[in-house]
């Protein structure tokens, strides 16, 4: 082993982690992990959220330190204290949260990025540098637009081509196809698989899509809870065996049969029409029915006016115009109204949109029945100890761990929010429900309850809204599909009818 | 027309001179806290970084004789309470908005208690240049008897546009103020580039506080400042965080502070007080009509803690 400072000679090198161990406290969030990244390789990084993936790039991008554990980089051991060394070395990573500033454009993003920013930026030379560089590019973004007007696939294109343009040759992708339709992803993998190919580019991608490991990665490493569960090349294995080696042993809920027909019109939206913060038309004047016992599954990417939408539903937004309607009634999200119609949501981001974080566990899943007998008496008189009651009930048959019902709901992990959520929302009879990216993050096991709940909600005759940015989440539980684009519908089909090219050219707007 | 009276032509002239004069520190401040704001954070302090400023101004020009060290020492002043409000704001859990409250009633507070033996002693004023040489309307003469520190300002403004596109440091600024995710991804203290951000801030409210005391009105007494630097605070959230703008909102800020005196000056004495606080009316005005429940901020850094 060789200790050096000095990146490796050009092309592309690969990255070994030897028995690395991170304590964050008391919690234990790598134990004596390896990784090893062959030079020229696409390696997968696969394991289920808080399994460690994030931690262990992390530390080798410098952003922590292990308590234990060796960084090889080209076979020299290297002492990375921050992402600065990293970069000097030819690491790079492309975040799962963009780290573009939106309010710059592209060329000022590329620029601000290097380390040599000039302290007077000449920027018909930097223009015509930049174009130079993209003209070598397989994929082109628009140098002179704001990022924030550019849609969320080109930004990940500029993330990746922000990299390439600093010359690193270790590229660490964390999740780089969540925001990208399927063509798109293709795109941009085959893009860089053929860069690895040429050997001028090593790649770790972590991602949990067993389809792109199986499609674009050489070797692959899976992780669970902190541990090194398996390793290998993804010639030798199925998705089957990748899946089994990343949840372990855990039992998961298993989904309902889809029975029963659809009914009656429950929930209808006319000439919806909604603006998003920046005062821009987010909704345009959009038209659904949804009926009892049936799921509408809205697809998109994100930013496509989805979440201004369920906004509305919720009662977050108000509309600017058109008209909804609930069993026939007009609906304007008060709190009667949603009682009336046994109305339930599960909205994205549980722990902001759907709870009081620093309030209890037992309090959050009352919301929804606080100044009612059993737990108030006479509209203002609260009964702690029907709120107790209804909270372990909850906690046990919809297995939320929480050390005491009295737990604040923010110190939950976010599957336990979201199961706390479920069992507030979905825990009485309903007959609409409205579900935004309800598996967003999670894990397995909480991603199959979830799965199991809707499926029986809507057995049990419930009109069903599910917008979500997960294709896979969608084809396997709607009845019917919606693609959701620059805030219109431009595509519906029944789900079992569906062509997942056709979806993904609409969700991309062709 | 006679011995150069022209009536109420008096009004519009007289406000254009307060524009000028009285703008000055709303441009200072207001073009400080652009900085300061860019970068992602809001220091309400500026009103006492402004009264020290014009403090310590008028106690170096008095001790020395000379107003433009007097000019300088108010930035240093001022640099350092942007400083300590940088200071405190990078330990964590502080917010940045009380620390500018009670940074405010320091400043004005210390200022006072230093400021005491100043109140009598007559410091060297600033000079003022005379471009209304040409004309023989007294008026008009006084309304363009400008001085250098508020050409200073307005050749800033224009700078400071300019610095934001095309300097390294403008760029850093932006970033820190857009995404401090972003500016760590790239390795950059956050904390630092809003430190300095801040001194610079602090060192030009400094600045403008020192035009208050050594030329308009021009001597130092305790109710020298009536909120300027809070008003040139939220000037900053009206000119939408651009320097080009905050130099248009600190000229009809300004005019509109002239407009009290100018309507005495013609006689109409009926409504002094309330014209007098026109300034403060054009702010919740504009602060009224520019909000809306329903849309962000266009403009604001995504960072500042009344947007996030």
């Amino acid at each position: 082993m060789i200790v050096g400072e000095a990146p490796p000679p050009s092309g592309a090198f690969g990255v070994d982690a030897i028995a690395m161990t991170m304590r964050f406290g008391d919690f234990l969030a790598l134990d004596n992990v390896a990784l090893k990244v062959r030079p020229g390789s696409f390696h997968a990084l696969l394991g289920e959220n808080g399994a460690g993936k994030s931690t262990l790039v992390k530390c080798i991008m410098g952003y922590y330190h292990a308590t234990e554990g060796d960084i090889l980089v080209g076979e020299r051991e290297q002492a990375i204290g921050n992402p600065k060394d990293a970069h000097a070395l030819g690491l790079g990573m492309v975040y799962q949260h963009f780290t573009l500033v939106p309010a710059m454009t592209v060329a000022e993003n590329l620029v601000l990025a290097r380390d040599d920013v000039p302290a007077v930026v000449n920027w018909p030379k930097e223009m015509k540098e930049l174009e130079v560089f993209l003209a070598r590019m397989p994929f082109k973004v628009p140098l002179a637009a704001k990022v924030s007007d550019i849609s969320a696939g080109e930004r990940q294109k500029c993330e990746i081509l922000k990299q390439l343009y600093l010359k690193r040759r270790f590229l660490i992708l964390d999740e780089p196809t969540s925001v990208l339709t399927p063509a798109e992803a293709d795109e941009v993998l085959g893009m860089l698989r053929d860069m690895v190919v040429r050997g001028e580019l090593t790649i770790l991608m972590i991602t949990h899509k067993f389809r792109e490991v199986m499609a674009f990665a050489d070797d692959v490493t899976i992780l669970r809870r902190g541990k090194l569960a398996g390793a290998g090349k993804v010639s030798e294995l199925t998705p089957d065996a990748m899946a089994r080696t990343m949840i372990g042993a855990e039992e998961l809920t298993v989904q309902p049969p889809r029975t029963g027909e659809a009914g009656m019109a429950r929930l209808e939206l006319e000439k919806v029409r909604a603006l998003d913060d920046a005062g821009a038309i987010a909704v345009h004047d959009v038209s659904l029915t949804v009926r009892a016992g049936e799921i509408v599954g809205i697809a998109g990417v994100s930013g496509n006016g989805q979440r201004q939408l369920v906004e509305v539903l919720a009662g977050q937004r108000e509309a600017e115009s058109g008209e909804i309607r609930v069993a026939g009634d007009p609906y304007r999200a008060s709190r009667e109204e949603m009682r009336r119609h046994k109305m339930s949501l599960l909205p994205e981001e549980p722990l902001k949109n759907a709870c009081v974080g620093g309030m209890s566990v037992a309090d959050n899943i009352a919301f929804r029945e606080f100044d009612r007998a059993p737990f108030a008496s006479g509209g203002w008189w609260l009964n702690r100890g029907a709120f107790r009651g209804d909270a372990r009930k909850k906690i046990a048959q919809y297995k939320i761990k929480t050390r005491t019902p009295e737990t604040p709901i923010s110190a939950l992990s976010g599957g336990n929010v979201q199961r706390a959520v479920l069992a507030r929302e979905l825990g009485g009879d309903v007959e609409v429900l409205i579900a935004a990216n309800p598996c967003f993050g999670l894990d397995f096991a909480a991603v199959a309850q979830i799965h199991a709940e809707i499926m029986a909600a809507r057995n049990r005759g419930a009109a069903v809204l599910l917008v979500s940015e997960d294709l896979d989440e969608l084809l396997e539980l709607s009845d019917r599909l919606v693609v959701m684009f620059h805030g219109e519908f431009v595509y519906e089909a029944r789900t079992s009818e569906a062509d997942l090219t056709v979806i993904g050219r609409h969700m991309a707007g062709h | 027309m006679a011995d150069g009276s022209i009536g109420l032509w008096t009004v519009p002239l007289a406000v254009l001179g307060g524009a000028i004069r009285v703008s000055t520190p709303f441009l200072f401040v207001s073009l400080g806290e652009c900085i300061t704001e860019r970068s992602g954070r809001i220091n309400l302090g500026l009103e006492g970084t402004l009264v020290m400023g014009a403090m310590s101004a008028y106690g170096i020009s008095y001790l020395t004789g000379s107003p433009w060290l007097g000019v300088f020492a108010a930035g240093i002043t001022g640099a350092l309470l942007g400083a300590l409000h940088a200071g405190i704001c990078s330990l964590p859990r502080v917010n940045d908005i009380a620390v500018g409250i009670a940074l405010m009633l320091f400043g004005t507070g210390l200022a006072f208690y230093l400021g005491k033996p100043l109140i009598e002693p007559t410091a060297p004023r600033l000079p003022a240049i005379d471009f209304g040489w040409w004309s023989d309307i007294p008026q008009l003469r006084a309304a363009l008897r400008i001085n250098v520190m508020f050409l200073i300002g307005v050749a800033l403004a224009p700078i400071l546009y300019w610095a934001f596109r095309t300097t390294r440091w403008g760029l850093l600024i932006r970033t820190a103020g857009e995404s401090s995710d972003a500016a760590r991804a790239m390795g950059y203290s956050v904390l630092l580039i809003r430190l300095r951000a801040t001194m610079v801030g602090g060192f030009l409210a400094g600045i403008g506080g020192s035009f208050l005391s050594l030329f308009y009105p021009g001597s130092w007494n305790e109710g020298l400042s009536s909120g300027q630097g809070i008003t040139a605070v939220a000037l900053v959230i009206f000119a939408r965080w651009d320097p080009l703008l905050c130099l248009w909102a600190s000229l009809a800020f300004g005019g509109a502070a002239a407009l009290g005196p100018a309507l005495q000056s013609v006689g109409v004495t009926s409504g002094y007080h309330l014209f007098n606080a026109a300034p403060y009316i054009l702010t919740l005005a504009i602060m009224i009509i520019t909000c809306s429940p329903k849309r962000t901020l266009t403009g604001a850094p995504a960072e500042l803690s009344i947007t996030r």
